[in-house]
C-alpha cells in the first residue's frame, strides 16, 4: 500500500502527542523518527554510553583558519562566471555556545538546492532545470562577534521519495563546529511562512514546538539591501556538555 | 541560558559540500609512522551505508589537543583544495563513504590516548552520533577509563583490530546485533 502525506501526518501527531504527555524536554529529534523512514534501520536501539571524562579529547575540538576559506565562498552567486536565477538573498546571524558566548573563528558550512529546488548532485535526477551558474556550496568563519554571512539565492521545494507526493520545504543546510568536538552541529535551516513545515517529517522530528521554531529563519527588514537582496537572520547555538559551557576561558 | 538549536540529517546532498579532496590524509604523505584505519558502516539490516559522512579528531602525536588550521586549505586561484602542508598536524579528518560503505582514513598514532574520536553522519541519521576507534597495540589501551568502565562485549565494538603493518579495522553497526557503542559527553 502507498504511503500517502495523510498517513505520515498522522504518524507526525501521534509523534508530537507522545512527546506533549510525556515529561521529557528534547531539543533534538528522537534518531529513531518512524514518520521519516531513511531513520528507520540507521539509528542506534541500544541506550548511549555516558562518558563522563574532563579529560576526554573531545572536549577539545579541530581549528580552521584564514587558508581554509576563500574570500568568494560566502558569496554562492559569484562562484561562476554568470550569476544563479533566483532571488538574491543574505542570511547572517551569530552561533553562540549554551552560555550565550560568540564561537570566534570558527567554520561554517553551507549547501542548498538551487532556485528551482535540484541539487547539483548525480542522486538529484527529478525534473527540475541544474542552474549552471549555482553549485549551492558556501563556507565563511565567524568573526569575533562570532557573526557569519552568506548571499545566495533562495532555494525551491523539491520533491522526495519519503512518501508519496513527498515535497521538502525549502531550507539550508548548516555544518558547524564549536571549540569542543562535542558541540559539533549539523542542522537545516527553514524560510518563515511556508507552507511545507507542518508535512515534513524532517522537520516534525525536531517534537518540541519551541525547538522547531528555532530551525526557522526570520525574515528581516532591515537586512534587505535596497533593489539588491532580502535578509534572513538565524542565530544558532551549539550543544554541549556542562563540562564544556561551564568552564571558564574557553 | 540558551537554548541549543536542534539537529539536523545531513541528508544525502552533502557531497559538493562537506568532503574535500584528501580529507582522509591527515598524515604527511609517506610518512614512516603513518596508519590506516579503515572499515564499513553498515546500517540495522546489515547493508552497507554509502552515504555516510565520517569525520575524524584527535591530538598530535606529542599529545596536543590544540589542532592546527589548514585541513582544507585553499586555492585562492582556482578556488580549489590544496591539500594539507604536510606540517601542520592539523588532528581533523572527513571521509564519505564509498558505494560499498567503506572509508579509509591515513593518519598518525594519537599522543596520550589510545584513541580516535569518531562523529558519524549519514542520510536518515537525524542527530551524528559520537564513538572512538580504540587503537588495541597502543600503551595506554589498557589503562584508558572508558576502556575499564565498558563491558567486554561493548568495548569490542570500540576495538580497531589490527590487521597487518600499522592497518586497523574498524567497522560500525548504526544498529542490530553489533551496534556500536556511540557515546554521549556529560
Amino acid at each position: 500500500m502507498t504511503l500517502t502525506q495523510a498517513d505520515v501526518s498522522r504518524e507526525i501527531a501521534a509523534e508530537r502527542k507522545a512527546y506533549a504527555t510525556s515529561d521529557a524536554v528534547r531539543h533534538h529529534p528522537d534518531r529513531g523518527y518512524a514518520p521519516y523512514r531513511s531513520s528507520v534501520l540507521r539509528h542506534p536501539q541500544l541506550p548511549l554510553t555516558v562518558v563522563k571524562d574532563p579529560e576526554a579529547v573531545e572536549l577539545s575540538g579541530p581549528v580552521f583558519g584564514v587558508t581554509d576559506v576563500t574570500e568568494l565562498d560566502s558569496d554562492l552567486t559569484r562562484q561562476d562566471h554568470g550569476e544563479p536565477l533566483g532571488e538574491r538573498i543574505t542570511v547572517t546571524g551569530r552561533v553562540l555556545d549554551r552560555d550565550g558566548r560568540p564561537v570566534r573563528g570558527q567554520l561554517v558550512e553551507i549547501w542548498q538546492a538551487n532556485a528551482s529546488g535540484r541539487y547539483a548532485h548525480q542522486r538529484d535526477q527529478h525534473p527540475a532545470p541544474l542552474d549552471p551558474h549555482f553549485t549551492g556550496v558556501g563556507r565563511c568563519l565567524t568573526d569575533d562577534q562570532g557573526q557569519y554571512a552568506f548571499t545566495t539565492v533562495k532555494p525551491g521545494a523539491y520533491p522526495w521519495g519519503n512518501h508519496l507526493n513527498a515535497w521538502r520545504p525549502a531550507h539550508i543546510h548548516f555544518s558547524l563546529f564549536g571549540t569542543a568536538f562535542t558541540q559539533r552541529l549539523v542542522t537545516q535551516m527553514y524560510f518563515p511562512g511556508d507552507p511545507l513545515l507542518a508535512h515534513d517529517p524532517i522537520l516534525q522530528s525536531v517534537t518540541d514546538d519551541a525547538a522547531r521554531q528555532r530551525l526557522v529563519a526570520a525574515y528581516d527588514h532591515d537586512l534587505s539591501t535596497p533593489a539588491w537582496s532580502l535578509g534572513y537572520r538565524w542565530d544558532i547555538v551549539l550543544d554541549g556538555p556542562a563540562s564544556t559551557w561551564n568552564e571558564e576561558g574557553r | 541560558m540558551t537554548l541549543p538549536t536542534p539537529s539536523q540529517t545531513v541528508g544525502p546532498f552533502y557531497g559538493y559540500a562537506l568532503p574535500f579532496p584528501g580529507g582522509g590524509d591527515i598524515a604527511p604523505a609517506g610518512h614512516p609512522e603513518a596508519l590506516t584505519l579503515h572499515g564499513q558502516v553498515h546500517d540495522g539490516a546489515g547493508e552497507p551505508v554509502p552515504d555516510a559522512l565520517l569525520e575524524f579528531w584527535q591530538p598530535s602525536p606529542a599529545g596536543s589537543r590544540a589542532g592546527r588550521p589548514g585541513s582544507l586549505r585553499r586555492d585562492p586561484v582556482t578556488g580549489g583544495f590544496l591539500g594539507r602542508n604536510g606540517v601542520d598536524f592539523t588532528g581533523f579528518g572527513r571521509v564519505a563513504t564509498d558505494a560499498d560503505g567503506h572509508y579509509v582514513l591515513r593518519t598518525l598514532p594519537p599522543g596520550g590516548v589510545p584513541y580516535l574520536s569518531v562523529c558519524v553522519f549519514a542520510r536518515g541519521l537525524l542527530h551524528h552520533l559520537h564513538t572512538r576507534a580504540y587503537l588495541t597495540d597502543h600503551p595506554l589501551f589498557a589503562a584508558d577509563p572508558l576502556v575499564r568502565a565498558l563491558d567486554p562485549a561493548r568495548l569490542g565494538t570500540l576495538e580497531a583490530h589490527p590487521e597487518g603493518e600499522r592497518v586497523h579495522r574498524f567497522d560500525i553497526h548504526l544498529q542490530g546485533e553489533k551496534e556500536t557503542a556511540f557515546l554521549v559527553f556529560d
